[in-house]
């Protein structure tokens, strides 16, 4: 190699170092609309849309593969999960789904789609390599949200109806366990390390905080707005910070964000955002995050370390899930 | 250097004046918290409040009225030298002040620049028990405003120096509050979003569009989110002048309204 090719090299290099802070800094996030059919594409550095991408019918649970390659959709009324390559945002294919599709969760093998079918009580497991369904498993009346523990060996569905927290052994994909929750579990999320589970309640108000290990309820959190009637109070998305210190809880039709304390369950403060708040998700390292606003069709942006809302974005209409692409 | 010392005079007397009536201090800040804490909370739930600009998110209605607030504190301030101005007429303190050689005009502009700095004073006081009740703007935000704050301060109380050169008796004051105060106050944006009141009358709307109360309001309200509202900025400074000038000619013996009276 000779000089000049190693100062070429360095400038290289030395711009690549340059631009590396810009491309870390600048997330993008992905709302699914589900009343226009399509996705908002929001840069969550200038907080502006910059982009609008048509997709199948009634878009909700939306999930990026572990690469940020594929966005998985599930288009609930076309009966289909469909996969977009993100590079270009056009759709690849559609993945059998079962009926309805609602919610999703990805296996950490980054190839297993949990899948619940709301109208046939079932959660269908779909190989998004083969593209086949690869087995379905019964559980209880309206299946809504699906999680996949960190180490990959349960999935919890929760079924609305049953008020039950499905457990399902990867392994066997069989039924293991049930925990008995609130009125209409909506959402639920494994904390970091996975031995922490919260499940949302939405017409029982109420958040469960359920030990994975012994698979019954810690904690439950109870909220209460001042000038906000208590039925409104309807708990459905929520995010865990990394660092173990805040729990977000998105309120549905009490168009606020409760921050709790994660260690001592506390209510913090509530944050008022858009109405029918929806779905979470972090963004810019967790500095950031971003609300879905069903009825009022905008995306609402909290600061996570001042824990003040900064912005709301115009969406589509009905905007439901959001996902972020660093 | 002597325009200065007679500044400097004409502030501490009015400094002096509002020391001595600390009572003043309170009511002027009673007032506008009432409405914050009170009023606000009733009304929280009936006025949901959609995004316009300054604000960039969903704020609460104890958001929303806080420039409002800001400006009422001012519009009763710009009153109320009125109404000593009035009382120092009757009094014949007047006759003392305007036996110095300065120009009238120039000691009116200097009661005005003093009656609004002590309005101004009273805006951040108010401004730091909101703060404590959990109602808060962007720091940068506050050090903004100060601007927008002395103009409007200046434009309600040449306002109040021109309604004063019409008022012959302090008993007429009653009427200053009924007719204008209050008018002032409730045809503005301070309460409300303008938007709000299109919706249910057209010409109410026109009518507080042709408020120069709203604009200051505006000019507050954008200050203090660091924006800046041109239209706002243009009818306050505008107003502002023009009462001015309408006082100075009021107040001037050989054309104004005192001779007018006086004679008549």
């Amino acid at each position: 190699m000779n000089l000049c090719n190693v100062t070429h090299l360095t400038k290289l290099s030395l711009v690549s170092l340059l631009m590396l802070p810009l491309s870390v800094l600048a997330d993008t996030a992905y709302v699914s609309n589900e009343k226009s059919d399509t996705l908002t594409v929001i840069d969550t550095n200038t907080l502006e849309v910059i982009n609008t991408v048509d997709v199948g019918m009634r878009p909700r649970g939306i999930i990026f593969s572990q690469d940020y390659k594929y966005l998985y959709i599930c288009a609930s009324e076309s009966d289909a999960v469909q996969v977009m390559d993100v590079a270009t945002n056009r759709i690849l294919h559609n993945l059998p789904s079962g009926e309805d599709p609602e919610q999703f969760a990805l296996h950490p093998n980054n190839r297993h789609l949990y899948i619940a079918n709301e109208d046939s009580a079932v959660v269908t497991v779909v190989d998004t390599e083969s593209r086949t369904v690869i087995a379905q498993i019964d559980v209880g009346i309206e299946p809504e949200g699906m999680a996949v523990s960190p180490d990959g060996k349960w999935v919890i569905n929760t079924s609305e109806t049953t008020n039950m927290l499905h457990w399902i052994d990867t392994s066997t994909h069989e039924l293991a366990d049930n925990t008995l929750v609130d009125q209409r579990p909506r959402h639920v999320e494994f904390s970091k390390e996975g031995s922490l589970v919260w499940a949302s309640a939405e017409i029982g108000g109420t958040v469960a905080v359920i030990d994975t290990a012994t698979r019954s309820i810690n904690h439950t959190i109870r909220f209460a707005i001042p000038g906000v009637h208590r039925d409104k109070i309807q708990p459905v998305g929520i995010k865990l910070t990394d660092d173990g210190k805040y729990a977000f809880i998105a309120l549905g039709p009490a168009n606020h964000v409760a921050v709790v304390n994660a260690n001592t369950y506390e209510v913090l403060d509530y944050l008022l955002v858009g109405r029918r708040v929806w779905q979470l998700a972090f963004a810019d390292n967790q500095s950031k995050l971003l609300t879905t606003n069903g009825v009022s069709g905008d995306v609402s942006v909290i600061d996570v370390n001042k824990l003040k809302v900064v912005k709301t974005i115009k969406a589509g209409r009905y905007p439901w899930g959001v996902v972020v692409k660093p | 250097m002597v325009y200065f010392t007679c500044f400097l005079g004409i502030l501490t007397r009015e400094l002096l004046r509002f020391w001595q009536q600390r009572s003043r201090l309170l009511s002027a800040l009673v007032r506008p918290l009432l409405w914050l804490v009170v009023f606000a909370a009733g009304f929280r739930a009936a006025l949901g409040v959609a995004i316009i600009p300054p604000y960039e998110t969903y704020i609460t209605y104890e958001v929303y009225i806080m420039p409002g607030l800001a400006g009422v504190i001012m519009l009763f301030n710009g009153m109320q030298s009125s109404l000593s101005m009035v009382y120092d007429r009757e009094m014949g303190s007047m006759k003392v002040l305007l036996t110095s050689p300065m120009p009238r005009s120039y000691l009116l502009v200097c009661k005005l620049m003093a009656g609004a700095l002590i309005s101004t004073l009273q805006v951040y006081a108010f401004f730091v028990i909101a703060w404590l009740l959990d109602v808060q703007a962007e720091p940068a935000g506050y050090v903004l405003v100060l601007p927008a704050l002395l103009l409007t301060a200046l434009m309600l109380g040449a306002l109040g120096l021109l309604l004063s050169s019409f008022i012959k008796q302090l008993e007429n004051f009653a009427g200053v509050m009924n007719f204008v105060v209050f008018p002032m106050f409730f045809l503005s944006s301070a309460l409300y979003p303008l938007w709000k009141m299109q919706e249910s009358s057209e010409w109410l709307y026109q009518l507080c569009l042709f408020n120069p109360f709203t604009h200051a309001v505006e000019l507050i309200r954008f200050a203090m989110y660091s924006q800046f509202n041109v239209q706002a900025l243009a009818v306050t400074l505008g107003c502002t002048l023009a009462f001015t000038g309408l006082a100075i000619w009021g107040y001037d013996p050989k054309r104004g309204m005192v001779r007018r009276k006086a004679g008549g």
